[in-house]
């Protein structure tokens, strides 16, 4: 499987449309009368929206669809299906039901299909859910994701914006996916460096999200097409600042290399023109940058929690073997939302 | 001058072409690339100015920008040719040895005497049968890894037979010799430490 067609022209979260043009749109949206029950919408950019059903039960809803950043079709369902599943997590729920969103050429090999639809569906039931159905339709280029419903008690859900300044930020997967798939995709990466960086992706953050159910998690977040910077800006909310030690950041070192090789994306400069004003860097080296910005595709968890229980979640995550780190602190608002000094 | 036309490329690509265009320059010179979109004109002004290039960019039309760079004389010398970037691993199975090189001296005493000391390690490490998996470099030791390195034929050699050569980016941007880098990878101290704590064996000289 895998044929000779060229599958990926950029894909995964490198194709998602940059957040200032995002934003642009949704303001001038219509909203309609404001429902109690909606506990996170629209109005907070987090991952998933969370609807209460009853004081233990609320729904989770998300969803995620992009073309392939890999060559081997199963792999791209296994990855999608995953980045997809990977919100319901970031709230502190549990993935119960999904639905395929495809587009597919006519004039494509069906088993492509197949294999697509195989991975995403084997990735559903390593969640735990159960895939219920979808929706295809032809089209010019190859598309795949799904719509994910999950379970969460409204009193144990993880908003992405409530960190408190005094937390420790913990990150549970390495940054610079998108910059690996990028140089693989102009054939100059490393075979082992693809081999980890699709390990990566494949990984469902069910494992991190279990971790955290002991710890009292004040801000919680998947990191994805935003790149870290990005979505840690969203964490930041306008109301609290944070210190990035760059030296501590769980990166792959093949990342840094093609990064320095200047084998970049639209999007991570996106990233950087959206995110960057936000942003001061102090003694952090160019291709460390590039990488804070590179969006990733199905990537971590970022987790704000009091510095105090932070050991103890990160052993756990370790132990779990998950390539975890504390790479930073939130404090009170200040003039620089995040400060990113190397040490 | 050589014209590079990127219209229609999606980024990285009008960065590889240029690149391509500038080695082909063979010194200094004049790369125009024509892309069809703004991220492409910024990542290549970015580009341009870490490796010090001059660089200048207009737009001709709706959709149609061109970027000249200028590669000066001292540009076109540090220009490394580090796409070496596919590098075959050693047979795993083996115990995991790193070999951490921390300074650019071996031992204490007389300086002259630790770089002539270093430079009989590297060499005669890269002569053992069964070589390292990773061989770290910091502090000073990173300038081992640059140009003008006298082991550096050494360290490229064993990088051939599969080790994996990872130079601090801390330090390499603390020395100013980030684009001087000639072999292997750049890393952190979060795969410095890991890198350590994992190998069965460590070995510092």
């Amino acid at each position: 499987m895998g044929g000779p067609i060229v599958f990926c022209k950029g894909g995964g979260c490198t194709a998602k449309l940059g957040a200032g043009v995002l934003n642009h749109v949704l303001e001038r949206l219509p909203k309609g009368p404001a429902d109690p029950d909606l506990l996170i919408g629209f109005d907070s950019r987090d991952d998933a929206a969370v609807y209460r059903v009853s004081d233990e039960l609320a729904i989770v809803q998300t969803l995620d669809f992009f073309p392939p950043m890999v060559d081997d079709p199963y792999t791209f369902g296994q990855i999608a299906a995953a980045n997809a599943l990977s919100d319901v997590y970031a709230m502190g729920g549990e993935v119960k039901t999904a639905l395929n969103i495809v587009c597919f050429p006519e004039t494509m090999d069906l088993n492509v299909l197949g294999e697509i639809l195989r991975g995403g569906a084997e990735k559903v039931i390593e969640a735990g859910g159960t895939l219920v159905g979808g929706h295809s339709i032809a089209d010019s280029d190859v598309k795949y994701g799904l719509s994910v419903t999950g379970f969460v008690n409204p009193a144990n859900m993880y908003a992405n914006n409530r960190g408190q300044p005094g937390d420790c930020l913990i990150l549970t997967k390495r940054l610079g996916v998108g910059i690996i798939c990028t140089a693989n995709r102009v054939g100059e990466a490393d075979k082992e460096a693809m081999e980890a960086a699709i390990a990566s992706m494949t990984t469902l953050n069910r494992t991190a999200a279990a971790c955290c159910k002991p710890y009292t998690v004040h801000a919680c977040t998947d990191v994805t097409g935003f790149g870290f910077l990005g979505h840690l800006h969203e964490m930041m909310d306008g109301h609290t600042s944070c210190h990035i030690h760059a030296s501590r950041m769980p990166v792959f070192s093949e990342a840094l290399t093609y990064a320095n090789a200047f084998l970049l994306t639209a999007a991570g400069q996106r990233n950087r023109n959206h995110t960057g004003p936000f942003v001061r860097f102090d003694g952090v080296p160019f291709a460390m940058e590039e990488v804070l910005f590179d969006p990733q595709t199905s990537g971590g968890l970022l987790i704000a929690l009091p510095a105090e229980e932070a050991p103890r979640l990160l052993h756990d995550l370790c132990a779990a073997g998950l390539p975890a780190a504390a790479v930073g602190e939130i404090m009170a608002a200040s003039g620089t939302e995040i400060l990113v000094t190397e040490l | 001058m050589i014209q590079v036309n990127a219209i229609g490329d999606t980024c990285p690509i009008p960065v590889v072409k240029t690149k391509q265009a500038i080695q082909a320059l063979g010194g200094a010179g004049v790369v125009q690339t024509l892309v069809d979109n703004e991220i492409a004109v910024q990542n290549l002004t970015k580009m341009a100015q870490q490796k010090g290039y001059g660089v200048t960019a207009q737009k001709l039309e709706e959709r149609k920008f061109q970027v000249t760079m200028t590669v000066g004389e001292n540009a076109a010398n540090l220009h490394a040719e580090q796409e070496t970037l596919c590098q075959p691993r050693p047979a795993s199975g083996a115990e995991k040895t790193v070999v951490v090189i921390a300074a650019a001296t071996m031992g204490a005493g007389d300086d002259a005497l630790g770089k002539t000391l270093m430079k009989g390690f590297l060499y005669a490490l890269g002569q053992q049968d069964r070589l390292p998996e990773t061989i770290l470099l910091y502090n000073g030791g990173a300038v081992l890894a640059c140009e003008g390195s006298v082991s550096l034929e050494d360290l490229q050699s064993m990088e051939a037979r599969g080790v994996e050569i990872l130079t601090c980016g801390t330090c390499l941007n603390f020395y100013g010799l980030t684009e001087k880098l000639k072999v292997g990878g750049i890393t952190n101290m979060y795969t410095i430490v890991e890198k350590m704590t994992q190998a069965d064996r460590t070995i510092q000289p």
